[in-house]
C-alpha cells in the first residue's frame, strides 16, 4: 500500500504545483489545499501504514500506529484551514477591488489604480 | 541570575515599561524615570568599588545557550567599572537635562526614552560582558539604538541621512568585529575574554592573528569614529542634543576605545598593533582638530573635537602597548600612557558633556547654533558662559582643570616614545611629539573659538529683538555639575586616581602587575620644567595668536580639494551600490509570483535530487508492506482521479467541489489508516471550507459564472510532473531508509504514565508539544484578525493609492536639497553667504516648514509624481535647490 | 443568506444543531482518552453554528450567540497561555501539566487534568477564529 500511496502523493503534488502555477487566483488557493493533502499523506506514509490499531491506549491493542505524524497532521489541518480561509478572503477582496482573479491582469490593474489615485 | 545581571538588564526592563508608565503618570515627564534608574545604577555600581579597587574582580555567570557554550557572563573589573560608572553617571545627568530639553507637549517622548534606556542597557552589557559573542550582541544593539536616536526627528532629511550613515558605517565595522571574534575563537577555542588572556603567547604566532587584529580594529575604529571612518559622527549631530552629549561624545563612541583597551592584553606587544592603533589615533587627532576649526555649527565643532579627542585616547592606548615588551622601570613608563588614556577618557566625558549641554542651551534659547550669528551672549547668559569657559579650558588643556593634567600626561607619553627604540621607532618616533603638538595647537584654537564666537564680541543682527536669557535651572544644573567636576578633577586628581584609574589601568595592562606590583598613578600639577610643560606653553602662545587672527587664515581651508573628500566617496559608493542592487534585483524579481514559485521549486528539486542520487545512505524500497483491502482501492483511485480532474474543471464551482471530494476522500483514508482524530477534523474542516468558498460566490456571483478553463502550459506542466516524481521518490526513499529509531515510542510509553491520557494524539497536542499548539492557535487568531481587517476595516474611497500619499509629506524638498548642497561642508571649505541664508531658514522656520512640506507632498502626489521619490539621485535634486533659494 | 429559505432545513437544523453541539461537548471532554479534543470540538461547534447560519441567516446566529467572537478567540488564547504560565508558579517548566484522580459526587472516580483547561483554551480559540472568519465574510456587503 505504501508504494501506491507514494504514487498518489506524487500525483497530488504535481496537480497542486500545476494549479499554483496557473493564473487564476482561486485555483491557486485550491492548489495549496491539494498540496496540503499530499503532504499529509506523505507524513502518514513515512511512519509506515497500518502497523497497528489506532493510537488509543487501554483498548487491549498489542500494536498501535505511530501517533506522532497524526499529531503533526492534526496541527497542519487546522493551520491549513486558517491559511486557506485567509487566501480565499484575500482573493475575494482582490476580485472586489480589481474585478479580476487573473494574476497577470491584477498586476496591470493595480498599477492602473495607483496611477489614477495620484 | 545575580544582582549584577539584574543591574545590567534593568534598563531593558524599564524600557519595556516606559509606555505603560507614561500612560499611568502622564503629568510626570518620562525622563525622570530614566534619570532615577541611572542614578540608582550609578549608586549600586559605586558599591562594587571597594572590591574592585582591592583587585578582586567580580564574575557572575548565567548559562544562556549552554549547548553552544555561550553563557551570559558578566565580569566587573576596574576597566569595566570605570566605563559603567561613566555610562550611568552621564546617563543620569543627560536624563535630567533632557527633561528640560525635550518638550513633552511637542513630541512623543516614549520612543525617545525607550531607545535611550535600551542604549544604556546595551552599553552596560557591552562593558560588562566577558563573552565575546554577548559583547558583540550588545555592540550591535548600541548601533541600532544610536541609529534610532539620530533619526528621532525622522521627518527631517538630514536626520535620516545621518542615521543611515552611522548605521551603515558602524554595522560594517560590527561585521568586521564579529569576524575578528570568530577568528579569535578559531585560534584559541574560547569566546571568553578571561580565557583568551590565558592562552597568551601562542596566539601571536598564529597565521590568523593579524587578520583577527585588523578586523577587530576596523570594528573599534568605526565605532570610535577614527579616521577615515569618522564621517558618520558629524552627521550624527542631527540627534537631539542630549543624545549627542550622551551617545556621541561620552559613551557609545568610547565603546571602540573600550574594546581596544579590553583586548590589549591579547594584542599588545606586537608591532602591528602598536602602529595601527597609535598611528590611527594620531591621524584622527590631527585631522579632527584641524577640521574642527573651520566648523561654523557649535555642535559641528564639538563633533570634530570629539573625533580628535577620541584619536588622542586611541593613540595613547597604542603607546601603552609598548609596556608589553619592556620590563621594570621602562615598562611602568609606558604603562603611564595607558593611565593617561583612561584619565583623559574620564576628563573628556566630563568636559565634552558640559560643552554639548551648553550648545544645547544656546540652541534652545537663541534658536541657532551657527557661530556666525552668535556672539556677545556672555552678558545675557552668564551661567552658560561660565560653564563653557570651564569646559573649554579643560578641553584646551589649561590649568587648573582635569584636561590640563591628562593633556600633560599625553605630551609626556609622546615624548617618551623618542626613547623607545623598538619597532622602527628610531626613525619615526619624532612623528609623535610633532603631530601631537600641532594637533594640540588646533585644539586650543577651536576651544577658544567655541567660547569667544559664542559668548564674546558684539551681538549679531540675527539676535536683535530676541529676548535671550539663561536656561531654566533643570537645564543648567547638569552641565554646571560637570563643569564643577572638571575643576575638581583638575584640583584633586587623587580622588579618582587611586579609586578608579589605577584599577582600570591594571585591568588593561595585567602584564605590568604580573609580578604583584601596582601601576603607580601619579597625577600631579607640577612636574618641574619638563618638555611637556614647554610644549604646553608653546601651545598656548601659538594657539592664542592663531585664534586671535583666525578670520585671516581660515580662508586657507578653501584650498582643500572637495572632490577627494571621504564624504564624497561615501555618497558615491552608496549610489553605486544602490544602482547595482536595483539592477540585480530587477534581474530576477520580475514581479510575477509564478516565477518565484518556480525558483523555489527549482532550488528544492536541485537540493533534494542531489541528496537522493548522491547519498549512499538512501535506498529505495518498493516492497509491499500493508495490505490493501478492495474498498481501499476505490478510495485510492478516487483520490488520484479527483486530484487529476481539478485542473480540467471548466468552472470554478466544479473545481472547488472536486477539491472538496479529494478532502473527503482524505477523511476516509484517515479512517482506514487508523487515525480517528484526523478523520473527524478533516471532515469538519472540509465542510466549513467548502461553505466558505460558497459564501464567497454568494457575494460575488460573477466570480462563479465566469467560465475559464486552465490553459495548458508545457513548462508549468513539466515543473509539476518533475516535482510529483521527485516527491514520490522521496516517499519511497524515506520508506527504505531508516537511519534513526522512531522517537514516537517515547510518546506511546509515557502518554498514560506521565501525562494521564489515553488518546496519544491528543496528549501530544496538549501536553508533550503543548507549546506548538499554543503557537498554532495564535497563528489561527492572526489569520482571523487578518481576515477581519480585510473585510471590515477597509479605507473609504481610494484605498489602493492612498498609501502613496501618506508617506509623501515627510520630506521637505528644500531642506533635503539645501542639505545636499551643504553636506560637503565638513570636509570642504567654509560655506559662503548662500549657505548661511539657507541654514537660517532651516533654523527658524522649522515647524512652519514641515507643515508646508506636507501640503507640498500632497500636491506633488496629485500631479502624478512617481512613487520612488526616496531614490531620486542627488544630481537631479541639485538644480531644484537653486530654484528654492531664489524663491527665498 | 436568504431569509427563510427552506422550512424543512430550518426545522431539521434546529434539532441537529443541538445534537452536534452536544456531540462536540462530548468530544471535548473525552478528548484525552478517546478521539476528540479541543480542535475537533471547536470545529464541530463552529460547524453547528454554521449550519444554523445556512438554515436561517447570519442575523439569527448573531441573536442566538450574541458574543463577539474575536473576544472569544482572545479569551481562549489567554486561557491557554494562563495554564502554561500557571506551571511556572509551581516551579515547573512552561506548559507542564498536572493531573490526579478525584472522587466527585455523581461522577465517581474522575481524572482531572490541567491539560483540559489548556484544551478549553484551544477550543475557545478555534470556535472564535472559525466564527470570526465565517461571520465576517458572511456579513460582507
Amino acid at each position: 500500500m505504501e508504494v501506491i500511496v507514494a504514487v498518489i502523493v506524487g500525483i497530488l503534488f504535481a496537480v497542486g504545483i500545476y494549479l499554483i502555477l496557473t493564473q487564476d487566483l482561486l485555483r491557486i488557493v485550491l492548489g495549496t489545499s491539494l498540496l496540503t493533502h499530499a503532504v499529509h499523506l506523505l507524513l502518514m506514509t513515512m511512519a509506515m501504514l497500518k502497523t497497528g490499531s489506532a493510537p488509543l491506549l487501554g483498548r487491549g491493542a498489542e500494536d498501535i500506529v505511530d501517533p506522532l505524524p497524526q499529531a503533526l497532521i492534526l496541527t497542519s489541518i487546522v493551520i491549513n484551514f486558517g491559511i486557506t480561509a485567509f487566501f480565499l478572503v484575500l482573493s475575494y477582496r482582490a476580485y472586489q477591488k480589481l474585478d479580476t482573479t487573473d494574476m497577470e491582469r491584477m498586476r496591470s490593474e493595480s498599477s492602473r489604480h495607483r496611477g489614477r489615485s495620484q | 541570575m545575580s544582582l549584577l545581571h539584574l543591574l545590567t538588564l534593568s534598563p531593558f526592563l524599564l524600557a519595556a515599561l516606559i509606555p505603560l508608565l507614561g500612560k499611568a503618570v502622564p503629568r510626570l515627564h518620562t525622563g525622570w524615570f530614566a534619570a532615577a534608574l541611572s542614578a540608582l545604577l550609578f549608586a549600586a555600581l559605586l558599591g562594587y568599588l571597594p572590591e574592585v579597587r582591592a583587585g578582586l574582580p567580580i564574575t557572575e555567570s548565567f548559562a544562556w545557550i549552554p549547548s553552544l557554550g555561550i553563557s551570559f557572563t558578566l565580569y566587573l573589573d576596574g576597566l569595566s567599572l570605570l566605563f559603567a560608572l561613566m555610562i550611568t553617571g552621564m546617563g543620569a545627568l543627560v536624563a535630567v537635562y533632557s527633561v528640560a530639553y525635550m518638550d513633552s507637549s511637542k513630541e512623543s517622548l516614549t520612543s525617545f526614552y525607550v531607545c535611550l534606556l535600551t542604549f544604556m542597557g546595551a552599553m552596560l552589557g557591552l562593558v560588562l560582558s566577558d563573552n565575546l559573542l554577548t559583547l558583540y550582541g550588545f555592540w550591535e544593539l548600541t548601533s541600532i539604538t544610536s541609529f534610532l536616536l539620530i533619526g528621532y526627528r525622522h521627518e527631517n532629511y538630514r536626520a535620516r541621512y545621518g542615521a543611515l550613515k552611522s548605521l551603515l558605517i558602524t554595522m560594517t565595522g560590527g561585521l568586521g568585529l564579529l569576524s575578528g571574534f570568530v577568528l579569535l575563537y578559531v585560534m584559541s577555542g574560547t569566546y571568553r575574554i578571561r580565557e583568551l588572556f590565558e592562552v597568551g603567547a601562542p596566539l601571536a604566532s598564529h597565521p590568523l592573528f593579524l587578520p583577527a587584529m585588523i578586523l577587530i580594529l576596523v570594528g573599534a575604529f568605526t565605532k570610535s569614529a577614527q579616521y577615515p571612518f569618522h564621517i558618520w559622527l558629524p552627521d550624527a549631530m542631527e540627534a537631539p542634543t542630549p543624545v549627542s552629549a550622551y551617545l556621541h561624545s561620552a559613551t557609545m563612541v568610547k565603546a571602540g576605545l573600550y574594546l581596544v583597551a579590553r583586548l590589549s592584553p591579547v594584542f599588545s606587544g606586537t608591532p602591528e598593533w602598536f602602529w595601527l592603533v597609535s598611528l590611527g589615533g594620531l591621524a584622527t587627532l590631527l585631522y579632527g582638530s584641524v577640521a574642527a576649526v573651520k566648523q561654523t555649527d557649535l555642535k559641528g565643532i564639538l563633533a570634530y573635537s570629539t573625533i580628535s579627542q577620541l584619536g588622542l585616547i586611541m593613540c595613547l592606548l597604542g603607546l601603552s602597548s609598548l609596556s608589553g615588551i619592556f620590563d621594570g622601570e621602562e615598562q611602568l613608563l609606558y604603562a603611564a600612557a595607558g593611565t593617561a588614556a583612561l584619565f583623559h577618557l574620564l576628563n573628556h566625558a566630563v568636559f565634552k558633556g558640559a560643552l554639548f549641554m551648553v550648545a544645547g542651551i544656546v540652541d534652545h534659547e537663541t534658536g541657532t547654533r551657527d557661530i556666525r550669528k552668535l556672539g556677545g551672549l556672555a552678558q545675557v547668559m552668564p551661567i552658560a558662559f561660565t560653564i563653557s569657559l570651564f569646559g573649554a579650558f579643560s578641553m584646551a588643556g589649561l590649568p587648573p582643570f582635569g584636561g590640563f593634567l591628562s593633556k600633560e600626561m599625553f605630551l609626556e607619553a609622546v615624548v617618551e616614545t623618542l626613547h623607545a627604540g623598538v619597532f622602527d621607532l628610531h626613525t619615526w618616533a619624532a612623528l609623535f611629539p610633532v603631530v601631537a603638538w600641532i594637533a594640540s595647537v588646533f585644539t586650543f584654537i577651536y576651544s577658544a573659538l567655541f567660547v569667544t564666537r559664542t559668548f564674546l564680541g558684539p551681538r549679531k543682527k540675527a539676535m536683535h529683538g530676541l529676548k535671550v536669557h539663561d536656561a531654566p535651572a533643570l537645564m543648567t544644573i547638569p552641565p554646571a555639575l560637570l563643569a564643577a567636576l572638571a575643576l575638581v578633577l583638575g584640583l584633586f586628581p587623587g580622588l579618582v586616581a587611586y579609586s578608579l584609574i589605577q584599577p582600570a589601568a591594571e585591568a588593561m595592562m595585567p602584564i605590568a602587575t604580573a609580578d604583584g606590583g601596582r601601576i603607580p598613578v601619579e597625577i600631579k600639577f607640577w612636574h618641574g620644567w619638563t618638555p611637556a610643560l614647554w610644549m604646553t606653553i608653546g601651545i598656548v602662545a601659538f594657539g592664542a595668536l592663531l585664534a586671535w587672527s583666525a578670520r585671516r587664515w581660515t580662508k586657507l581651508y578653501t584650498f582643500f580639494p572637495r572632490r577627494l573628500s571621504i564624504n564624497r566617496f561615501y555618497d558615491a559608493s552608496l549610489r553605486f551600490f544602490e544602482r547595482i542592487t536595483v539592477w540585480v534585483t530587477a534581474f530576477y524579481m520580475n514581479g510575477s509570483s509564478r516565477s518565484y514559485v518556480k525558483y523555489i521549486l527549482g532550488f528544492m528539486m536541485l537540493v533534494l535530487g542531489f541528496i537522493l542520487f548522491n547519498s549512499t545512505d538512501v535506498t529505495f524500497r518498493v516492497g509491499a508492506y500493508a495490505q490493501i483491502a478492495p474498498y481501499e482501492w476505490v478510495i485510492l483511485l478516487g483520490l488520484a482521479a479527483g486530484g487529476i480532474a481539478v485542473p480540467f474543471a471548466k468552472s470554478r464551482p466544479v473545481a472547488i467541489i472536486l477539491t472538496g471530494t479529494v478532502g473527503y476522500m482524505m477523511t476516509l483514508m484517515f479512517v482506514f489508516l487508523r487515525a480517528p482524530d484526523l478523520a473527524l477534523t478533516q471532515m469538519v474542516v472540509e465542510s466549513i471550507s467548502v461553505t466558505l468558498y460558497l459564501l464567497c460566490f454568494y457575494h460575488l456571483p460573477k466570480l462563479r459564472t465566469e467560465q475559464r478553463a486552465v490553459r495548458f502550459r508545457l513548462p508549468n506542466f513539466l515543473v509539476a510532473i518533475a516535482v510529483g516524481v521527485l516527491m514520490t521518490l522521496v516517499a519511497l526513499a524515506v520508506l527504505g531508509t531508516n537511519p534513526f529509531d522512531p522517537i514516537s515510542d517515547y510518546y506511546v510509553r509515557e502518554s498514560y504514565e506521565s501525562a494521564g491520557g489515553k488518546n496519544i494524539v491528543n496528549v501530544i497536542l496538549v501536553d508533550f508539544r503543548g507549546f506548538d499548539t499554543m503557537l498554532e492557535i495564535m497563528v489561527l487568531a492572526v489569520a482571523s484578525i487578518g481576515i477581519y481587517n480585510m473585510i471590515k476595516l477597509r479605507r473609504k474611497a481610494t484605498d489602493v493609492g492612498s498609501r502613496h500619499v501618506s508617506h509623501d509629506g515627510d520630506e521637505s524638498e528644500e531642506d533635503a536639497a539645501a542639505f545636499r548642497n551643504a553636506q560637503y561642508g565638513h570636509d570642504g571649505p567654509i560655506e559662503e553667504a548662500p549657505d548661511e541664508r539657507g541654514s537660517a531658514e532651516n533654523e527658524q522656520l522649522e515647524p512652519l516648514e514641515t507643515e508646508t512640506s506636507e501640503s507640498e507632498g500632497g500636491k506633488l502626489s496629485e500631479l502624478g509624481e512617481p512613487d520612488d521619490r526616496d531614490s531620486v539621485s542627488p544630481e537631479t535634486e541639485i538644480p531644484r535647490t537653486k530654484g528654492g533659494d531664489s524663491d527665498a | 443568506m436568504p431569509k427563510g429559505s427552506d422550512i424543512f432545513l430550518q426545522n431539521v437544523s434546529k434539532i441537529v444543531v443541538f445534537l452536534v453541539l452536544a456531540f462536540a461537548l462530548y468530544l471535548f471532554f473525552t478528548g484525552h482518552s478517546s478521539p476528540g479534543g479541543g480542535f475537533i470540538a471547536g470545529l464541530m461547534s463552529a460547524g453547528a453554528l454554521l449550519l444554523l447560519a445556512l438554515a436561517y441567516d447570519i442575523e439569527t446566529v448573531r441573536k442566538v450567540v450574541p458574543f463577539d467572537f474575536k473576544l472569544i478567540t482572545a479569551i481562549g488564547l489567554l486561557i491557554a497561555l494562563g495554564t502554561g504560565t500557571g506551571a511556572l508558579l509551581f516551579g515547573q517548566p512552561f506548559l507542564k501539566h498536572a493531573f490526579g484522580h478525584f472522587d466527585l459526587p455523581l461522577l465517581g472516580d474522575t481524572e482531572l487534568h490541567t491539560a483540559l483547561i489548556f484544551d478549553l483554551g484551544v477550543y475557545l480559540a478555534v470556535v472564535g477564529v472559525t466564527m470570526t472568519i465565517l461571520l465576517t465574510i458572511g456579513e460582507d456587503r
